[in-house]
């Protein structure tokens, strides 16, 4: 009878613990949304006032074709728009195919010693490092050393370098969640340690990998300090020569080498204006530069979910 | 058997991509226009000078089709890149200092210094505050030298005639021509300021700061009052005791009797640059043409008889700079031109 009454006092102490215990679930969960809804709603807030700010300007479609003018009224966005168009292309070209293959080297073929520690220690705090120290590297590599002068390539490749730690860890952290039983049944029907990277590892893992590279072009489109460090134009009123030519060879490296502006460095140009008036285009060049983030990462996670559909390990 | 989870539709998937990359190719070259001149006027310089060479840059470009880019280094970051050869042309909210002159001359680069327009300095206060109707000099030099810092913290400290009230300061960061100017103008000593002050690169911060705050005193350039006259007002200055208060104007700055706070705007060109013709089509037309584009950017052009002493300066091509390094306040423009 006795330690009847007993378990059964048990049983209540034990169901009023799990009450509370589900009382602190739910108190976490709803700080934790409330916070989430904070941070959200401020950047909708701030996102929506720009929209509102710079409405005249995105509904006008001379904003988008037009060069930058000293009348608030016809000034336009083109040459910050091709500018960092072509500036992407070069991070891209430069920082992907490094960072991809840094990555593989490290998790794949390095081995596991104190200079590779080293390497990875530095690989990830360099993804910390602040923006304008890559700009005051690229100055003194490619603009002094290297005599690339202000063009379009040293722009890229200094952002090209800014993302690398970030293509390297997204493409690192990918590669570690391919599971092991994947490679061991490649090993075990014969395959060469290439062979399992290139047809398996790195394919499996392309999903992460896109989006490690897609968020650090994101993040690069919107860089302003390294862009300034290294001396992009503010008035440029003509576009790069054309990358492809009507007559054989059919393509034009010449834009390489050319001035340029960018997205961000043309929306804090018209934002220290005095005028009010400018102040309506540097909103509509903010709002510009968000949905071009927006976009990419969106089409981030739209890969990433077409490439993991097609993937089935069963 | 090949474990090729994606080899289904990976196909269709690689034409995508083909595709996508040429339609980006064709967009971006459709954007381009290559007309196959590589004749470029290079600036670089003041963002205190900037809007004045767009809005000329503009307009040269669109007479004579010469391409034009100007950068906003600021006047030290511009004289860095002239020195180096890098730019043709370089704005300046300041007179070439001695260690830039050296510079030029170890790269064996010589200039033309040309005055091209005024800003004047405006000391602005809240549109509400009505116990400034005009300040002195020393008022000024009082309440922004360095022996002011953390001392004088209340108007009434300034002149007793003025109310009790806590006294904010807004001005230039110190790496800005207008820093320089304004202490040299005031303190006799550029750079020569308290520290306590809020300090900023973007004139628009002190716009905001100084409106919303009726013991707030600031200063800037002149197009940033024009722009905002019913945000902030801007304070008469008194240069020498008995004389009238000037307000900052248009006219005041052309004849002369805003003082000491008009300032001088150049340009700097490379006299090698001026062997090529487009170079000096820019300048001509610069020089010839700027009087409306100055005042449409809310500068104010120099009066008659120096823009003529100007143009005269650049048509002999006399070179060096009047200043030997040494910034000055209030110096006649047809006095400088003679001593070079």
């Amino acid at each position: 009878m006795n330690t009847e009454a007993s378990t059964l006092k048990d049983l209540d102490a034990v169901r009023s613990m799990i009450k509370r215990h589900k009382l602190n679930d739910y108190i976490f969960g709803a700080v934790g949304l409330s916070f989430i809804m904070l941070i959200l709603l401020t950047l909708l807030v701030l996102f929506i006032d720009l929209i509102i700010d710079g409405y005249p300007k995105l509904m006008s479609w001379d904003f988008f074709t037009s060069f930058p003018s000293r009348r608030a009224a016809s000034a336009g966005l083109l040459s910050a728009l091709v500018g960092s168009a072509l500036v992407m292309i070069i991070t891209f070209v430069s920082a992907v195919p490094m960072g991809v293959a840094a990555a593989i080297y490290l998790e794949e073929y390095a081995k596991k010693n104190w200079l590779s520690e080293v390497i990875e220690v530095n690989v990830t705090n360099l993804a910390a490092v602040p923006s304008i120290i890559y700009g005051l590297l690229a100055l003194g590599l490619f603009v002094y050393i290297l005599d690339f002068g202000t063009s379009i390539l040293t722009a890229g490749l200094t952002l090209g370098l800014l993302i690398l730690p970030v293509v390297i860890v997204a493409t690192r952290e990918a590669i570690r969640g391919i599971p092991v039983a994947i490679r061991e049944a490649a090993y075990a029907v014969g395959a060469t340690k290439w062979q399992v990277v290139s047809q398996h590892v790195v394919r499996y893992a392309t999903g992460g990998i896109l989006t490690g590279v897609i968020i650090g072009m994101a993040r690069a489109i919107g860089e302003t300090a390294p862009v300034i460090t290294i001396g992009a134009l503010t008035f440029i009123a003509f576009l790069p020569p054309s990358p492809v030519t009507t007559s054989a060879p059919f393509l034009n490296f010449d834009w390489l080498w050319s001035g340029f502006t960018v997205l961000p460095i043309q929306m804090f140009s018209w934002l220290s204006r005095p005028g009010a008036d400018f102040h309506v285009n540097a909103a509509a060049a903010g709002a510009v530069i968000i949905v071009v983030t927006l976009l990419m990462n969106g089409i981030a996670i739209r890969m990433r979910y077409n490439i993991r559909k097609k993937i089935k390990w069963q | 058997m090949r474990l090729d989870p994606i080899q289904t539709r990976s196909a269709t998937g690689k034409w995508q991509q083909a595709l996508s990359i040429i339609l980006l190719v064709a967009v971006i070259s459709a954007c381009s226009e290559d007309k196959g001149a590589s004749f470029l006027v290079r600036i670089d310089g003041s963002s205190t000078v900037f809007p004045i060479t767009e809005a000329v840059a503009e307009e040269f470009q669109r007479a004579k089709k010469i391409r034009t880019t100007v950068g906003i280094s600021g006047t030290g970051g511009g004289f860095k890149k002239f020195c180096r050869g890098e730019v043709d042309i370089t704005q300046a909210s300041r007179p070439i200092l001695h260690k830039e002159m050296e510079a030029c001359k170890a790269a064996g680069i010589e200039y033309i210094e040309l005055p091209i327009a005024y800003d004047a300095l405006t000391v602005v206060i809240n549109p509400d505050n009505d116990f400034i109707t005009s300040m002195t000099v020393d008022e000024l030099r009082t309440m922004w030298e360095p022996a002011a810092q953390n001392i004088i913290t209340s108007w009434n400290q300034v002149n007793p005639a003025w109310p009790d009230r806590p006294l904010r300061l807004y001005g230039a960061g110190s790496d800005s021509g207008t820093f320089d100017y304004f202490t040299e103008a005031i303190m006799g000593e550029a750079k020569s300021s308290r520290g306590d002050f809020t300090a900023s690169e973007d004139d628009n911060v002190i716009v905001r700061g100084v409106s919303g705050d009726l013991g707030a005193i600031g200063y800037f350039g002149f197009a940033y009052f024009a722009e905002n006259q019913e945000a902030i007002k801007a304070v008469p200055i008194v240069a020498e005791p008995g004389k009238n208060a000037v307000a900052p104007s248009e006219e005041n700055v052309m004849n002369g009797s805003y003082q000491p706070l008009s300032r001088p705007l150049f340009i700097y060109v490379n006299v090698k640059s001026t062997e090529t013709p487009h170079v000096r089509d820019f300048v001509d037309f610069y020089l010839e043409n700027s009087e409306e584009l100055i005042k449409e950017v809310k500068f104010i052009p120099l009066p008659d008889e120096e823009q003529a002493a100007v143009i005269a300066h650049w048509q002999a091509r006399k070179t060096g700079t009047g200043f030997n390094g040494e910034p000055q306040v209030g110096v006649k423009i047809q006095d400088l031109l003679k001593r070079i």
